[in-house]
């Protein structure tokens, strides 16, 4: 299976279809037994501070998806890793590339 | 053998009047020229594309008028006489209120449940 | 040592417009300097990155002259990411679709920046081990 790179670069407070559309399909494609990685990145890292969006994060948690969140965004919306919900992980936007050449299907929202 | 490619289209609108097309629908009757194996979803309010009776003519900007007004629905028709295969989520169908007869003939309708079963089928995903 | 990929990224932002700018900015650096080949295509307002005639300002607000604030713009940002390329032995293509370039009047781009169509973008990703769209939103 060559597994899927999903990039949100949204906010769910900003649009109802971060949570209903893409990370239902981060969950969605994770049932299926597909390897996913779902690449918070720019304001769609807010959820990634923890208790502030708990419950948008719970059904891609709960699906097994492997949630990171762009360190440079963090650091530049000051979350720090103190703050951080421990479902998600800081990572380098160098992990995109490695997704991208391990060849996950990409999908950029 | 070229690679299955999936179009998701969820931006409805965005400067069609402008363009006098929908960019990412003529990008894709564009490759599908060049010999592209690409099919096509539409989602969110891009779902309103697949409406008759669409009418955006008739626009001037003092004696200047736009001659060649956006035909959405016409576009998606002919890429569906192409081949091209044109999927509309069902979901977002019901959201915005549309019927199968308010409809161009030749959209497949998917459940937003099947979308998953539906990427696994492509090479690649361009999300839109 | 990484083996060398190729890859082909699609734009569609204007300059100063979106965030999403830098990030696509962000990915090519990160892309090149792992010595994978790049190509580019810039759809739409993105085609602007690469005109020629951008300049710098100054920023009053902040009391800076022009070369305190040292204001960015995106084809330098294309020139060095260029010249990464060639430090770091990988390729980067960068094309601009024509017809956008046409519409906007910005065909006077800076050197090595090319000009196609959507089936350009379509071909490199074909040639390519992955791509990637990143959508502009209105």
């Amino acid at each position: 299976m060559a597994g899927y790179l999903l990039i949100e670069s949204r906010d769910p407070l900003e649009s109802r279809d971060v949570a209903s559309h893409f990370y239902d399909l981060a969950a969605g494609l994770a049932r299926r037994g597909e390897p996913v990685t779902l690449f918070l990145v720019q304001n769609g890292v807010f959820p990634a501070r923890r208790r502030a969006q708990a419950a948008a994060l719970d059904a891609v948690a709960r699906a097994g998806v492997e949630v990171l969140a762009d360190d440079f965004s963090l650091r530049e919306r000051g979350i720090s890793s103190d703050r951080l919900d421990p479902r998600v992980t800081a990572a380098p936007l160098d992990v995109v590339i490695d997704r991208l050449v391990e060849g996950r299907k990409a999908l950029w929202h | 053998m070229s690679k299955k490619i999936l179009q998701i289209v969820e931006s409805g609108y965005r400067a069609t009047i402008e363009e006098q097309d929908d960019t990412v629908v003529w990008f894709t009757h564009a490759i599908k020229g060049g010999g592209a194996a690409i099919a096509v979803l539409l989602r969110g309010h891009a779902v309103n594309y697949g409406v008759n009776g669409q009418d955006a003519s008739g626009l001037a900007f003092g004696d200047k008028k736009q001659t060649q007004p956006p035909d959405l629905a016409g576009d998606l028709a002919r890429l569906i006489a192409k081949g091209v295969e044109v999927h509309v989520v069902e979901e977002d169908l019901v959201a915005h209120g549309l019927v199968a007869t308010e409809l161009i003939p030749g959209l497949k309708r998917i459940a937003r449940s099947g979308i998953p079963e539906l990427l696994g089928r492509y090479d690649l995903i361009w999300h839109w | 040592m990484t083996t060398k990929k190729t890859l082909a990224f699609l734009l569609m932002d204007a300059p100063y417009e979106s965030a999403r700018t830098t990030t696509a900015f962000r990915l090519v650096d990160a892309a090149i300097r792992r010595g994978h080949d790049v190509s580019v295509f810039c759809y739409e307002g993105a085609v602007a990155l690469s005109f020629a005639k951008q300049a710098p300002h100054p920023n009053a607000v902040h009391g800076r002259d022009l070369a305190q604030e040292d204001h960015p713009n995106p084809k330098d940002w294309i020139a060095a990411l260029a010249a990464q390329a060639d430090r770091s032995g990988a390729k980067l293509a960068w094309i601009n679709c024509g017809l956008c370039v046409d519409e906007r009047g910005v065909g006077e781009v800076v050197s090595g920046v090319g000009r196609g169509s959507p089936v350009d973008f379509w071909k490199s990703a074909e040639a390519a081990d992955n791509s990637l769209v990143i959508p502009t939103k209105g």
